[in-house]
């Protein structure tokens, strides 16, 4: 289990102090394939680095099975290093060592025995598909099999947890798929703990079951993929989820009205023409700004952005019309009706 | 101009054939051994220094303190701009001290290792910083400690770098040779000064300039074609 405490990480820079991560409390489970999330510029990449302690937190803990790792010494951090490892977006091999070599790499670091290392390296790119290409040289081989050796690599030291920075952003979707596919096998076969890091959504809906939603530092959203997806609380979320429905909102209505944002579990509902009973039952005649669908692990989501013309009376009545149809969930866009009510 | 081409004449040329048969041979000898053994001890001083240089910088993988990097960049930055010339004068009582006297073939080699030293941990320098970041960092993630990083790391990821900078630097020398030539050294550079400069005998000084020309050109092309074949980026 890793548990991150109030984790803080700030920069000193020439332009002053910068603060990469904000009091960051999140706990990821042994066996959980776990998503951190977000755009660039939102501290992943540190977030990730603190925990195998790439960067030392400014504040804070990391505590993996309770140890907490800000207070280990250099030579034990070099232990722990093993039993935490990483795959990287430039998949960062050796390029004057053959496949073989690279893999071989960190069992070479912790002195393990020749003949045995040499065995379990070549076992390792059997199980990421490349047995044939032990002698071959990292040039000549296409970015997802570079990546496939990274991983055999970061399995060499049989580590708990394995981070994955930003692993497939310079990869082509069919080979992410394939890629996340072997990752997730993995897990399910040695119960390795993987922590993904991305800013790609697909990625996260592909093979995470966890996630946490990081903007400016902080986790603005964080627990069961298919929960925070269905319900996207914070903006970061819904900008991620369903891109194309953020911003604009205000060019598209025409100003007289609240916005609701809606949000369907499960295709069922889909069913139920919701917009048209609600006219008919209520006499409320809602604008769509927007909609769109999104499939996540194995069930669809629908969002839609209403505009319900009126005053705070109709929107109560639209919310409570609406909270009677089952796996609905709606949000009034506080934000934009605060802003109406200044003008 | 005319004592120019009196200096070619069908005589002249023969006897520059003459001294190119009886003193080239041991020349070319005393130019190639000077020149591999500087090379040799420029890199076994300026290896570690380059790699010292890298490592102990404010970013680098073990920071010194800073004072301590800024006396050793001066102090390589001080030897790199002595001119050689000077420098060989400068070094004399080290030169004794080392090799019992300041004359000769292998005297020489004492101050060609001190101006080539720096330069070679200059050279080191840059190749290393060549190297990707992300990779140290990767290193770094696996578990690896400052020694590991530098020599299963730096080390073998630079060399085609490394043996295209002591490529250099060996042609570098090799010119520096014809300098302590004329200050007491021995080699081709001696032939050249001492028949062309003090006798005006240019045939042989030109016949020294074309044997060092194609010993410079021997030494590049094994030096280009051996980081070219180390390469294993390079795709076969």
């Amino acid at each position: 289990m890793i548990e991150l405490r109030n984790l803080s990480k700030s920069f000193v820079t020439a332009d002053g102090p910068v603060e990469a991560l904000r009091h960051v409390n999140l706990t990821v489970n042994d066996g959980d394939i776990y998503g951190i999330i977000g755009m660039s510029g939102a501290g992943k990449s540190t977030l990730v680095r603190c925990i195998n302690m790439l960067e030392r937190p400014t504040e804070g803990s990391v505590l993996l099975d309770g140890q907490d790792l800000g207070a280990l010494s250099k030579k034990e951090m070099q232990q722990v290093r093993r039993k935490v490892t990483m795959i990287f977006q430039s998949f960062n091999l050796l390029m004057q060592r053959t496949c073989l070599q690279n893999v071989l790499f960190p069992l070479k670091l912790a002195h393990a025995p020749k003949a045995q290392a040499e065995a379990r390296a070549k076992e390792l790119l059997a199980t990421v598909g490349l047995p044939d290409k032990a002698n071959v040289y990292p040039a000549q081989l296409s970015g997802g099999q570079q990546q496939r050796v990274a991983i055999a690599r970061a399995l060499a030291t049989e580590p708990q947890v394995l981070l994955c920075d930003e692993a497939t952003s310079a990869l082509d979707p069919k080979t992410t798929q394939s890629i996340l596919e072997l990752i997730r096998q993995i897990n399910r076969d040695t119960g390795i703990t993987v922590i993904v890091i991305t800013h790609q959504m697909s990625v996260v809906q592909e093979i995470c079951n966890r996630v946490a939603i990081l903007e400016h530092g902080t986790v603005v959203e964080e627990g069961d993929v298919s929960q925070v997806f269905s319900r996207p609380k914070a903006a970061a979320t819904r900008a991620l989820v369903f891109p194309e429905m953020s911003g604009g909102e205000g060019q598209l209505s025409s100003g007289y009205g609240q916005l609701v944002r809606l949000v369907f579990e499960g295709s069922i509902t889909t069913n139920k023409p919701l917009i048209a009973s609600m006219a008919m039952e209520c006499g409320i005649a809602a604008n769509i700004l927007g909609a769109s669908t999104r499939t996540v692990g194995k069930r669809e989501y629908g969002y839609m952005l209403l505009e319900i013309p009126g005053g705070p009376d109709e929107l109560a009545r639209a919310l409570k019309y609406i909270s009677t149809v089952p796996n609905v969930v709606a949000q009034v866009e506080a934000e934009y009706s605060g802003k109406e009510a200044a003008k | 101009m005319n004592q120019f081409a009196l200096a070619f004449t069908p005589e002249k040329l023969q006897e520059a054939w003459h001294v190119f048969l009886t003193e080239f041979p041991m020349g070319l000898w005393e130019t190639v051994y000077v020149t591999v053994l500087a090379t040799f001890f420029a890199i076994v001083l300026g290896l570690p220094l380059g790699i010292l240089l890298v490592t102990g910088d404010e970013k680098g993988i073990r920071p010194l303190p800073k004072p301590l990097m800024k006396v050793i960049n001066v102090i390589i930055n001080f030897l790199r701009s002595v001119p050689f010339l000077i420098l060989i004068v400068m070094v004399i009582p080290l030169t004794r001290a080392i090799i019992g006297t300041s004359i000769g073939s292998v005297a020489s080699i004492v101050p060609l290792v001190v101006a080539a030293f720096p330069f070679v941990a200059r050279l080191v320098e840059s190749s290393l910083r060549e190297l990707d970041p992300n990779i140290i960092e990767m290193a770094q993630s696996m578990g690896s400690s400052t020694m590991q990083i530098i020599f299963r790391v730096m080390l073998p990821e630079s060399v085609p770098s490394l043996v295209t900078n002591f490529t250099l630097a060996i042609t570098t020398i090799l010119g520096y040779t014809a300098m302590s030539g004329a200050m007491g050294g021995g080699g081709l550079g001696k032939i050249a000064i001492n028949y062309g400069y003090s006798r005006y005998k240019y045939a042989v000084l030109y016949l020294a300039v074309i044997v060092l020309v194609i010993l410079v050109q021997v030494f590049q092309s094994i030096g280009t074609r051996l980081a070219a074949r180390l390469d294993k980026r390079i795709k076969k």
